[in-house]
């Protein structure tokens, strides 16, 4: 794909979202609204008081005996793990608790307040155990052991555990020799950051409706981003065959990476078994939302980082301490994402990188919108800035003369591809007029510019893989079977724009077909790391394609042409040669009769088509080398301006800048809503969001104490801008941006808040409070 | 658990429904008479999410008790879609492209059309104040907030 080659119509559009108008009206189906009639009974989980406990005995003779309930189940009916690179959780806890919020027992009942009334009645005698709250002394030589039997857990092969350790997984990365060159450095800068725990807070909790049938055979509705990856983990934990598990996942009111994988998706089916026949709903509360699923995980990221004179970065030592809490079955991933791209977007000659994933009495860290990368550049572009302060050079200037280019050799070993990070930091830096010297305010207002770069790459297996259908309807019309999740992000619209715009027809002429049904659904690996545009965009491309070929070839045969001469424009089948023309409705499905009733050609269309990344390579365990680390990296830039006041700590942010290459926007108007999202949820992460414990127990789980940005905490102005460095192998050029708007914004801040008030916090929230004590100390 | 027998008045249609004394307004919507557009985000009347209007203002369907609804006029997103000054709001939301997920969207436009009808000309700083209640995670708000504006300026 070459920039100049010409687009197809609709690449490239801001068409209307196609999902929007059911939305609107309220009538779009999410899991929690799909209808189960009277038989339906209701789930509630008996959960740990403990952070870390081991359980001596369950009585659940009680609640059985209630009136209404139907199924009692506890951590006795599976032995069974489940996980996604870890297989190291039970889906009722065995044995021991390690978080406070673990399931240890479920009731299914007839009501929910008979359900929650049988959950008093469990007895449950716990043996309290030490427990463990900082990563910091997880890694610690005589640390007690989270989990004893780590050396007995299935694994992928990317994943390093070590038995006998706290260590869930460590990541190294070995480039040059980062010990001898600090003497060459002109300056060196050595920060230790702290970044706390925050919770996705999609709108819609947690929701899972199980049904077993009398033969076994389970179906699951559930609010997912992974239907399929869901089916595989719950088949092998339960030791089943995947097809004979069926997941259906509707609408899904936000993700963020907490719907990704398995949270609480097994514990209703665990009841269903013993009510067969009878459904079982298990709907969160927004209090269980916030601590007893995926959460993003604590990190301690402690960086040395130094440069030459001229301000050329020499070498990075960066060791990261992932807080991956109880069960880090899907942590452990981002703690190898966390470690491959540890320089962040630069060309750094010498690094050493240690990335650890810890085992804490936390609860479960898991992926979030960056899948680690937010928390990396929190640290990595804070020490560059300072850096860039110590030899006296402009930050900007800093930041273009370091940053990855195309051709250049990464810290893992593979070759950057081109990439458009200069045009970002540009664009970005013109909007904020990063150079012209702010006025002067009131004596308690300071204004402060602050800039950060990132880059990410989607983090996921070497293999996941995409697939779609394309099954034409008697009228022409067309239903467009995929699996990538309408999560919010656009991702139906975008699948139907490149399908039209590839097939040759109008766009109005495509419906995106749902809910997504494994067992009528094209495969899908995960609704996650922003690819979908790219991933299951170039399996829509394949299975328009073979679409085509098979509209040519019934066409060309009932016209005795060459199917090379015929084109698909509008929906109409048109001859090039004969300029002889057919519209699909007039063939779709019945076919084209021959002349004279002599017979018919052709039959029900139905085309195919797949993607799956073939050429990326192992990493070597030691070194963290290999030939291709990643399938590619987006980056981008973002600039804030803001203004405190010195008396109260208040911050208020004026302006927001935010620059990212997609390779190629197929929807721009999706693409800018994406960054301004992004950037209000970064704002919100930078501002206001953290988890507070106490001994392991959340203190704040409600949106009274844990505040998200409203209405009245946004920028006065926001602009966006898309750059476009084609992908060689994205539709079109396309590669996603869905995660990365959000990615930048708490290094941006930061920096911003450094150059109002010459501080640096040790990590976010940048809270009124912490920023009026670190003024006003002593 | 006792029950009671209520009548209320549904978007227009009268409904008569026999409902324990705890259930919440949301939960009768939803789960009696699977009016499923209002949706429950918290059940603690903090996200808006379940934003319903109540003798035509707007509340927080999951406080409000079924029982104490007795004779009282309902209007959820399904039947204040047929009202033209939802209509108009509904498309420049679509227009806008100030809907992502959807799940915040009905008790954002609910909220958005109980300030047009008390302020038909709502300033940005009264249409931030009235969806001040009502949390939004996927557009950073901006989108929504115009739309509302550009609604507003537009005189029926």
């Amino acid at each position: 794909m070459t920039a100049s080659a010409k687009l197809p119509d609709l690449v490239g559009e801001s068409v209307s979202r196609v999902d929007v108008r059911e939305k609107a009206r309220g009538s779009a189906v999410f899991t929690d609204d799909v209808q189960f009639g009277p038989n339906l009974l209701h789930a509630r989980i008996k959960r740990s008081p403990y952070p870390h406990a081991l359980i001596k005995s369950i009585d659940t003779t009680e609640a059985e005996k209630l009136y209404g309930v139907k199924a009692v189940a506890t951590g006795a009916d599976f032995d069974g793990r489940i996980g996604l690179y870890l297989q190291d959780k039970h889906i009722f806890a065995r044995g021991r608790v390690r978080f406070v919020g673990e399931a240890v027992a479920g009731v299914a009942a007839i009501t929910e307040q008979i359900a929650e009334q049988a959950l008093e009645l469990i007895e449950v005698e716990y043996e309290p155990l030490p427990a463990i709250f900082h990563p910091e002394q997880a890694i610690k030589p005589d640390a007690i052991l989270i989990h004893p039997d780590l050396g007995e857990y299935g694994v992928a092969n990317f994943i390093f555990p070590k038995p006998g350790t706290n260590i869930s997984n460590h990541f190294k990365v070995r480039k040059g020799d980062v010990e001898k060159t600090w003497k060459d450095c002109a300056a060196v800068v050595e920060r230790k950051y702290y970044i706390p725990h925050i919770q996705h807070v999609p709108l819609e909790t947690h929701v899972a409706v199980a049904q077993v049938d009398q033969s076994g055979k389970i179906t699951l509705w559930s609010s997912s981003q992974s239907p399929f990856a869901q089916r595989d983990l719950i088949a092998k934990a339960l030791g089943m065959s995947p097809g004979n598990i069926r997941v259906i996942s509707n609408y899904v009111g936000g993700g963020f990476g907490c719907k990704a994988g398995v949270t609480m998706e097994a514990l209703p089916i665990i009841l269903a078994m013993k009510t067969r026949g009878r459904p079982v709903k298990l709907c969160l509360t927004r209090e269980e939302e916030f601590f007893t699923n995926f959460v993003r995980q604590a990190l301690v990221i402690d960086l040395k980082l130094g440069c030459d004179h001229a301000g050329n970065l020499l070498a990075m030592q960066n060791t990261m301490y992932w807080d991956g809490g109880a069960y880090t079955e899907y942590g452990v991933n981002i703690t190898r994402a966390g470690g491959y791209s540890s320089t962040g977007p630069y060309d750094i000659p010498n690094v050493k990188t240690d990335s650890y994933c810890l085992y804490t009495n936390n609860t479960v860290g898991g992926p979030y919108r960056g899948f680690g990368m937010s928390e990396l550049h929190t640290g990595v572009e804070q020490c560059v800035d300072e850096l860039a302060d110590a030899i006296g050079m402009d930050k900007v200037e800093f930041r273009l003369r370091n940053v990855v280019q195309g051709g250049d050799i990464l810290a893992t070993g593979m070759q950057m591809h081109p990439t458009g990070i200069k045009e970002c930091i540009q664009k970005v830096t013109e909007a904020i007029e990063w150079e012209k010297p702010l006025p002067a305010l009131a004596p308690n207002k300071k204004h402060g510019k602050g800039i950060a770069v990132m880059w990410k790459a989607p983090a996921m297996p070497p293999n996941p893989g995409s697939s779609a259908t394309i099954k034409l309807n008697e009228d022409g019309t067309i239903l467009l079977g995929v699996s990538g999740q309408e999560i919010g992000q656009g991702s139906f619209t975008v699948a139907a724009q490149i399908a039209a715009a590839e097939l040759g027809v109008p766009l109005e002429s495509i419906r995106v077909g749902g809910p997504v049904d494994t067992d009528y659904s094209p495969y899908e690996w995960q609704t996650v790391a922003s690819r979908l545009t790219w991933s299951m965009g170039n399996a829509i491309l394949a299975a328009a394609r073979d679409t085509r070929r098979q509209i040519f070839e019934i066409v060309a045969e009932a016209w005795k042409e060459n199917p090379d001469d015929l084109d698909l424009i509008n929906g109409v089948v048109i001859s090039q040669k004969s300029e002889r023309e057919i519209p699909l409705k007039d063939f779709a499905v019945y076919g084209i009769p021959k002349a004279n009733f002599a017979g018919w050609i052709g039959g029900p269309i139905y085309g195919r088509g797949r993607f799956m990344p073939t050429y990326v390579t192992g990493l070597d365990k030691e070194t963290g080398q290999g030939e291709r680390a990643v399938v590619h990296y987006t980056t981008g830039a973002q600039a804030f301006e803001l203004e405190v006041d010195t008396e109260t700590g208040q911050i208020e942010i004026i302006k927001a800048a935010t620059a990212f290459d997609v390779g190629r926007a197929i929807n721009p108007d999706l693409v800018k809503a994406q960054m301004e999202g992004g950037i209000v949820q970064g704002l919100s992460s930078a501002l206001f969001e953290q988890m507070i414990f106490k001994d392991g127990v959340m203190q704040n789980p409600s949106f009274v104490d844990y505040r998200i940005a409203t209405t009245m905490d946004l920028p006065t102005k926001v602009e966006t801008f898309i750059v476009e460095e084609p992908q060689d192998d994205g539709p079109w050029g396309a590669r996603g941006v869905g995660e990365h708007p959000m990615v930048p914004s708490v290094a941006a801040i930061a920096n911003a808040i450094h150059d109002a008030l010459g501080i640096r916090l040790d990590g976010p929230p940048f809270t009124a409070e912490k920023i009026y004590f670190a003024l006003h100390k002593g | 658990m006792s029950e009671r027998q209520i009548r209320l008045m549904v978007n227009g249609n009268e409904e008569i429904l026999s409902v324990p004394d705890h259930l919440s307004l949301l939960r009768l919507l939803r789960d009696k008479l699977a009016l499923t557009g209002t949706k429950n985000g918290c059940e603690a009347g903090e996200c808006g999410a379940c934003t319903v209007l109540l003798d035509g203002e707007p509340v927080n369907s999951c406080l409000v008790l079924a029982v104490e609804c007795e004779g009282h006029r309902v209007d959820t997103i399904e039947g204040l879609s047929a009202e033209p000054v939802m209509q108009r709001l509904q498309q420049e939301f679509i227009d806008m492209n100030a809907i992502q997920c959807g799940f915040c969207t009905p008790g954002m436009l609910i909220s958005a059309y109980a300030l047009l009808l008390r302020n038909p000309h709502a300033d940005d700083h009264a249409i931030r104040e009235a969806l001040l209640g009502n949390l939004c995670r996927c557009t950073g708000y901006e989108r929504i907030i115009t739309a509302v504006k550009t609604a507003a300026g537009k005189d029926r």
